[in-house]
């Protein structure tokens, strides 16, 4: 066996290298890539799935619900002493609750405020952290000191100490303080991602360069560096919608809800149903089976999402 | 090492001055303000003024502040108006401490003898059927609110199979001696074996209940923590070098792994409080978790302030440690 024989073998093996490395040739975004591994990823099928189909319920769920919400047909069955709940039957699969409504309407209609709490608590806290991190990111120096000890402060207290505090200041409990609370507790955590990825690319090329070329310290910021810094935000803010999800049925079920039930919220449904839990389990079991499926679906997308954008697990 | 200490320390008190701020103007903010936050809601209009004199709320802003902090570091936040009517609001603080250590203890301790070992295991056999099952397991855990997972426990073990009791921490009628308020401990030192031994049958439901989510954060970040290690240059030179797999895995990607544990196990820590609320909440276990929800239902502001200030302390105490003990481990950290 000479040289050439040798040599042709290493060949064989630099071109079978290069035909695996098309893939990431610099031709391929890194959306584009993630996007071709998520496609294939069973995990990141199912959230997208179970996210979709939460969205599209919450969407035509008042078309869908057999009964009006604040309606309740069964009331004249619902006996204080005898039998509070009135069990399933025919027209009713779940039975109904402890006025009278039907469960299943409830339950499918519930879906909209969940979403509707979800999705505006986590707008929220991310405008606010959006705020906090692009300000302590961009500027740096004292304004970075400042705002990261005023979010050391806020992730000192325990996240749900926090909503109590903030909602201790409402004079009356309704569905914006719980939106408001739970915004709060996540201000912190989108701070500091934010700070984190802004720092980051300070001493960056690109920021480099654009500097070098004259923009201006603005447009370095909002075209420059906060559109590079989204991605991270955007796959923690689908984990944080989940969390608001869970976090909005533990204010509820700790008494910051919205009194006011004729506009059902699984969250509330589960807070409500503690007075007969003992008896009748299923009231908080259904709701609380909701819950989980969608902060599952969220959390299953968004983990998925974030392994494939990490550069790191691109092998 | 000392000047890290001593810039952490003051970075320590930079953020419990601006907590004290805040605190400050949260009082002031409080429907009624903070006569009503320690007086409680309905107290008398004489009974008001009297106390607004007295706490000096016709004076600046400033001048008040000043009283608010003079007051927090003598210890004196009022009465309780409705966790322990009448009891000093600090005093409150106190009592029900020990039995969120005790809770907190166990269920941290659980959490890591269970995260670390399970991580390591699925890192190992990463891509297995094994590893998948056990990472989808661990985020169904952080997705099921961790009161459920407490009312399961307590409605099918403690009331249907009638296996462990339901509530409390103690049976009443065991009329255990107390030393530290550590049930289980003060059973133990003071040789009441029956008595230590219902604390633990007290324990066991809300510690499987608390520690869900720390354990489920342990273990991924031991996981993710030893999938990069493995990966590592210093790992392949070992390998290189012809040691032995067993000197590998246990001084070179363990040790080396174990860095982000240490640190997540201290933020979780802190974090385990807003578990503790809940759980606390659904076994009437009398302690911190407990008087915050009761203090945020009955409205009293007086035990709701020292358990932010006090909660916030511990947490910021607790991370100063964690990163004293990173210091030591990392030298790199040392420096930055």
């Amino acid at each position: 066996m000479g040289v050439d024989a040798y040599a042709d073998r290493r060949k064989d093996r630099i071109d079978a290298l290069a035909a695996r490395s098309v893939d990431d040739s610099p031709g391929v975004s890194l959306i584009a890539s993630a996007w071709r591994r998520l496609r294939r990823n069973p995990v990141f099928l199912l959230g997208l799935a179970i996210t979709v189909s939460f969205v599209v319920l919450a969407v035509v769920s008042p078309w869908l619900a057999p009964y009006d919400p604040a309606a309740n047909p069964l009331i004249d069955q619902v006996r204080p002493q005898s039998n509070p709940i009135p069990g399933p039957e025919p027209g009713f699969p779940l039975g109904a609750d402890d006025r009278g409504r039907d469960l299943l309407s409830r339950l499918l209609v519930g879906s909209r405020q969940t979403l509707i709490v979800g999705v505006l608590a986590t707008v929220f806290g991310l405008i606010g952290g959006l705020v906090l991190g692009t300000l302590a990111g961009a500027l740096g120096g004292w304004v970075d000191s400042v705002v990261m000890r005023l979010v050391d402060v806020m992730l000192s207290i325990p996240s749900l100490l926090l909503a109590f505090t903030i909602g201790a200041l409402a004079a009356r409990p309704s569905q914006w303080t719980l939106i408001v609370a739970i915004a709060t507790i996540q201000v912190p955590v989108f701070a500091r991602l934010l700070r984190g990825t802004m720092l980051a690319q300070r001493h960056s090329d690109h920021v480099l360069a654009a500097r070098a070329l004259g923009v201006k310290p603005q447009a370095i910021v909002f075209r420059h560096m906060l559109p590079n810094a989204m991605g991270p935000v955007i796959v923690q803010a689908t984990l944080v919608l989940a969390v608001a999800i869970i976090d909005a049925a533990a204010l509820s079920f700790l008494g910051l809800g919205n009194p006011d039930d004729r506009q059902p919220e699984w969250g509330q449904m589960l807070g409500a149903s503690q007075q007969y839990i003992y008896d009748h389990p299923h009231l908080a079991i259904y709701p609380a089976l909701c819950i989980i499926v969608v902060a599952l679906g969220f959390t299953l997308m968004g983990e998925s999402l974030r392994e494939a954008l990490d550069p790191k697990s691109r092998r | 090492m000392v000047r890290f200490i001593v810039r952490r320390l003051f970075q320590m008190a930079v953020v419990l001055v601006v907590l004290s701020i805040l605190l400050f103007a949260w009082l002031k903010a409080l429907p009624g303000g903070p006569v009503s936050a320690i007086l409680g809601e309905r107290a008398t209009p004489a009974r008001r003024a009297a106390l607004e004199a007295a706490l000096g709320l016709d004076q600046p802003v400033h001048v008040q502040y000043f009283r608010f902090v003079e007051r927090a570091l003598h210890g004196n936040f009022g009465a309780s108006t409705g966790v322990l009517p009448g009891e000093d609001a600090f005093q409150v603080f106190l009592i029900r401490l020990p039995a969120t250590i005790e809770l907190s203890f166990f269920a941290i301790l659980l959490a890591v003898a269970l995260g670390i070992p399970l991580g390591y295991f699925a890192a190992r056999r990463h891509g297995s059927p094994v590893d998948s099952g056990a990472v989808i397991l661990s985020l169904i855990g952080v997705a099921v609110p961790v009161f459920f997972t407490a009312f399961l426990l307590k409605y099918y073990v403690a009331v249907q199979w009638n296996l462990l009791p339901v509530s409390g921490r103690q049976d009443a009628s065991l009329d255990a001696t107390r030393v530290t308020g550590l049930f289980v401990l003060d059973g133990i030192l003071t040789q009441e074996y029956d008595a230590a031994w219902d604390a633990v049958l007290h324990l066991i439901l809300p510690t499987l209940a608390l520690a869900t989510i720390p354990f489920a954060i342990i273990f991924r970040i031991t996981r993710a923590s030893v999938l990069d290690t493995l990966d590592a240059d210093f790992v392949r030179t070992a390998e290189a070098k012809g040691l032995s797999t067993r000197v590998i895995r246990g001084r070179h990607v363990l040790r080396n792994a174990m860095l982000p544990v240490v640190t997540t196990i201290g933020l979780s820590l802190g974090g385990l409080l807003a578990g503790a609320i809940l759980t606390e909440t659904v076994f009437s276990f009398p302690g911190i978790g407990d008087a915050i929800a009761q203090g945020y239902r009955k409205r009293d502001y007086a035990v709701l302030q020292v358990l932010i200030l006090a909660s916030a302390a511990i947490y910021v105490v607790i991370n100063l440690l964690v990163d004293i003990a990173y210091a030591i481990i990392d030298p790199r950290i040392r420096t930055r």
